[in-house]
């Protein structure tokens, strides 16, 4: 046996599952084809919010004057804002190999593959070299992620040139006069909101009646308040009917409402969602229930394969890093015969937007719709003290509570920075907080964190500064 | 969901102990009773019986490892429909990779790593193993709890200290009060005309205990035998009781007894030995009042009064009617009541308040020959005072062979709230009051 473990795919779902199985004794290798630290680190979670950093501080410069400020003569070098998204990738990617020799993690630059084998499937890896290797381990963990979704029948699908994945909107050459962003969730948005603050004019398709469609209605309502002030369009339940390329740019054909509608821009972005990595590894051979496009596993992350996990964005939603890592731990620490941190633990999300959305748990309908007597409240920032100091009078808290028992079912924000404010609500909801510990924390004056105390109490109708 | 099963502890104060012997290995299905393992400590061993029906996923810890500390999981068991849904066979890997065990002695670092900073591996495991035993939150005065999970087993009524939490280091959560409360729902059921509030023993009918239909009559069980059987059962199980046997000479009291049932002639009345034996009773409890006293959960509870319970039998089982404050009263007085009282609890005319309540038990069978025996503690009391037959036996005196009329009694303690030196000193003061009772009236 060469390995107790080995991983497949180095995400923050396999290179966290790994250093976490080296923590406990166990002999561990990881397998990557292209990148440490996966889409997260190289093409997506990191590289974007370098991007949006950009974009934020570009944009504040045209509300310096409201603080007694000014600036002449802004601009952009669009090559230099790319460059900086890119080295931060691979600053933070190298930090990856670090640490994979910090915890004596083995790794194999190759693409892997799986065969018959036991206790658990062999893993074949062509390395970069082209020549092959076979390891034999007890436990393999296939973490191979995913990539965009493509609907090729009505085109929409990336071209590198026109028709942009996130990848190509990562690095492109030069910034897009126009942009069509298809799909209006974190993905869509944060590229939408990146492009519309460097000046570019953004129209975001969404098939479903609002945007950012898994949040909360009120939070999807400001948000999409709070993005046209900002210059840029919508157009809600609007089906894509054909996206063609045109010698300009492309035109994208759509149905809302009934009726037919043509739009042109330079450029559009397609963002209808993910499918998993699930191609050329065999699993077919060895017979693993693969289900649209993700791996089938139980509660521990284990397949029907003797032997063969799986975690993260390809073990299904929701495709966020955290989540991904959490997963893995779970498989390791169950592998090991501990007794791991709850699977189900509460998931916050974030889309990292100008103003940022940030939510955690049930949203007020889901509540709802799970039998709960929700009993919600709000706050917005335009009456809180450092909001209204800071220029950052956009958004609101809501929270949703349990009628009955007082558990926090939720919380939901907009606005500056909040998606480091939710972990708040994250820690409180993991710990079993009802009302009343939340009421009895005392928050730290001035802060834009008052507002989720007075979101609190505003939902025993005992909201102080409202 | 995985069930784990944790080192039990042989007695009270056994914190760790070698595990001897497995019955099973991964894969095999055991049913609750099932022989598992074999425990050992330096006092005994002992044999660990499955609670729980399913499949053995791992055995985490090895035959023959010394010191594995009580709670500790030491194998896992997959629930049903665990295993159903994936072909795998339960994990044995466990059991290679890494000793999931917390005994300082457990393999860590599989053979496979050799030297590998086996130090960090073995403290993250280690760390985490202890962390991760569910204990019984009774252990300690402080329960963890989520403030949900304390919320919402308030509602259901639940005590969280009943609950074994599954939460980080035994925390209570929300999930573990859900399951208390549909297991309760369900086991109140289940067991809505059972005598007692143990968990369900497993019934066995006795036509599967040899005993055939027909063979005997069945009596209705009535309330009171209800009553008997409920109560004792759980005072023999929950309460930890032990007795204490003391010999008294009693010629002097018989003597005495003679006396006083003459003087007290013209009045009608009559002391019994057992009068004599309460009244005793009552002034050695002011003497030693810790023994007049009753554990409760939020502490010891000290009785201002001896109200003496004293157990009648009675047509189709027995009953305990009370002499209030009996160290108040003189001896005509106690014999008085306890000759009404007896009367009436014969005839089922007592009231409730007369039987309800008391601080300390007598129950004699004496006049029935027994010579001695122990009482099973009348909860919520600390203890029962087991009287037996006076009758001549040989003594030793100054070293030499004597004839005297002697009794034993018994005193069963609760150790909760009465320990040995405490039930000693009591006897020891009851006797001096039986050997010489002139000393009962100062
Ligand atoms: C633009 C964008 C922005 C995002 N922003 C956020 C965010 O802000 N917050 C957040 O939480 N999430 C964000 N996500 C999602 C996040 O990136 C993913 O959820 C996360 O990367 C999933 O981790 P993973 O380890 O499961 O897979 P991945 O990160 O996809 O890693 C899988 C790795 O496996 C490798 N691999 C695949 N097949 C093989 C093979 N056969 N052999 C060897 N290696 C293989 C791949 O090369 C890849 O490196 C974003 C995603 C995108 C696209």
């Amino acid at each position: 046996m060469d390995f107790d473990v080995i991983v497949i795919g180095a995400g923050p779902g396999g290179y966290v599952t790994a250093i976490r199985a080296s923590q406990l004794g166990m002999k561990t290798a990881i397998v990557e084809r292209e990148a440490l630290g996966g889409i997260c680190l190289n093409w997506g979670c990191i590289p974007t919010k370098a991007l949006l950093k950009s974009g934020e501080l570009y944009e504040q410069l045209s509300h310096l004057e409201g603080f007694g400020l000014s600036v002449t003569g802004k601009s952009f070098d669009f090559s230099k804002v790319i460059e900086r998204s890119r080295g931060v990738a691979k600053q933070m990617s190298s930090g990856i190999a670090f640490l994979m020799k910090k915890h004596r993690i083995t790794v194999f630059d190759g693409a892997a593959s799986l065969e018959k084998g036991a206790p658990a499937p062999k893993v074949v890896v062509r390395l970069k070299g082209g020549e092959k290797t076979s390891l034999t381990a007890k436990h393999v963990i296939l973490a191979t992620g995913a990539r965009a979704r493509t609907i090729p029948a009505i085109g929409l699908e990336g071209d590198g040139d026109r028709v942009w994945t996130y990848r190509d909107a990562l690095a492109p050459k030069t910034c897009p006069k126009s942009l069509i962003v298809i799909g209006s969730g974190a993905i869509g948005i944060e590229f939408a909101s990146f492009y519309r603050a460097l000046g570019a004019q953004v129209t975001v398709i969404e098939a479903l009646d609002r945007i950012l469609p898994v949040e909360d209605e009120e939070v999807s309502k400001a948000a999409h308040k709070a993005f046209e002030r900002r210059g840029m369009t919508f157009r809600v339940a609007a089906k894509v009917t054909r996206l063609s390329k045109s010698k300009t740019g492309v035109s994208v054909a759509l149905e809302a409402g009934g009726k037919a509608e043509t739009l042109e821009a330079e450029v559009a972005i397609v963002a209808v969602g993910i499918t998993g990595n699930v191609e050329n590894m065999g699993l077919e051979a060895l017979g693993v229930k693969v289900d649209r496009g993700h791996i089938v596993t139980d509660g521990h992350g284990k397949t029907n394969v003797a032997g063969l996990y799986a975690i993260g964005d390809i073990a299904g939603p929701p495709w966020l890093a955290h989540k991904a890592s959490h997963e893995g731990v779970h498989c390791v620490e169950h592998i090991a015969g501990l007794k791991p941190a709850n699977l189900n633990a509460p998931i916050p999300g974030c889309t990292y937007s100008s103003p940022q959305v940030a939510s955690v748990g049930l949203t007020e309908a889901a509540a709802k719709a799970a039998g709960h007597e929700p009993k919600v409240g709000r706050f917005p920032f335009r009456v809180n003290g450092k909001a209204v100091a800071a220029g950052e009078m956009e958004g609101f808290v809501k929270t949703v509570f349990d009628g009955k028992t007082g558990a926090l079912l939720g919380a939901h924000m907009i606005g500056h920075e909040v998606t480091e404010m939710i972990q708040g609500f994250a820690v409180a909801m993991t710990l079993e907080a009802t009302e009343e510990d939340l009421m009895a924390t005392v928050f730290a004056h001035p802060t834009m964190s008052e507002a989720m105390h007075e979101a609190v109490l505003d939902a025993y109708g005992r909201a102080l500064h409202i | 969901m995985s069930i784990e099963i944790l080192m039990p502890a042989l007695s009270p104060t056994m914190e760790e102990g070698t595990l001897a012997k497995w019955h099973v290995k991964a894969g095999d299905t055991v049913k609750a009773g099932d022989v598992i393992a074999e425990i050992e400590t330096d006092k005994a061993t002992m044999e660990v019986e499955a609670v729980d029906e399913g499949v053995v996923e791992a055995l985490l810890v090895d035959a023959g490892t010394e010191g594995v500390k009580v709670n500790a999981p030491i194998a896992r068991l997959a629930g049903e429909g665990d295993v159903a849904s994936f072909d795998t066979p339960a994990s044995p890997a466990a059991q290679d990779d890494v000793k999931g065990g917390p005994a300082p002695t457990a393999k860590v670092v599989p053979e496979a790593t050799p030297a590998r900073h086996p130090e960090q591996a073995q403290s993250a495991v280690s760390k985490d193993a202890t962390t991760a035993p569910p204990k019984l939150n009774g252990s300690g005065d402080r329960v963890f709890a989520s403030p949900l999970a304390r919320r919402l087993a308030q509602a259901a009524g639940i005590d969280l200290k009943s609950i074994q939490g599954s939460g980080p280091h035994g925390r209570v959560i929300k999930a573990d009060v859900d399951a208390a409360r549909d297991k309760a729902s369900s086991f109140a059921k289940a067991s809505e005309d059972r005598p007692s509030t143990a968990p369900a023993r497993q019934h066995q009918t006795l036509e599967q205990q040899g005993i055939p239909a027909g063979s005997y009559d069945l009596i209705p069980l009535d309330g009171m035998r209800k009553t008997i059987a409920r109560r004792m059962t759980d005072s023999f199980r929950d309460v930890p009781h032990f007795p204490l046997t003391i010999d008294l000479e009693i010629d002097g009291l018989l003597a005495a007894r003679t006396k006083i049932n003459a003087m007290l002639e013209k009045d009608g009345v009559k002391v019994s030995v057992n009068d004599l034996v309460i009244k005793a009773v009552a002034v050695a409890l002011k003497r030693v009042p810790e023994a007049n006293a009753s554990y409760t959960p939020d502490g010891i509870a000290m009785h201002h009064h001896a109200d003496i319970a004293m157990a009648v039998a009675i047509d189709g089982g027995l009953i305990t009617p009370i002499i209030r404050a009996a160290e108040t009263k003189g001896l005509a007085a106690i014999a008085a009541e306890a000759k009404d009282l007896a009367a009436r609890a014969r005839d089922k005319k007592l009231k409730p308040e007369e039987f309800q309540g008391g601080t300390f038990s007598v129950s004699n069978m004496g006049m029935m020959g027994i010579r001695t025996f122990a009482s099973i503690i009348n909860e919520p009391q600390g203890c029962i005072m087991s009287v037996g037959a006076g009758e001549q036996r040989p003594v030793v005196r100054n070293g030499a062979l004597a004839i005297a009329t002697v009794m034993s009694v018994t005193l069963t303690c609760d150790h909760r709230v009465v320990d040995g030196a405490i039930g000693a000193r009591f006897l020891g003061a009851f006797k001096a009051l039986i050997e010489d009772p002139l000393t009962m009236i100062v």
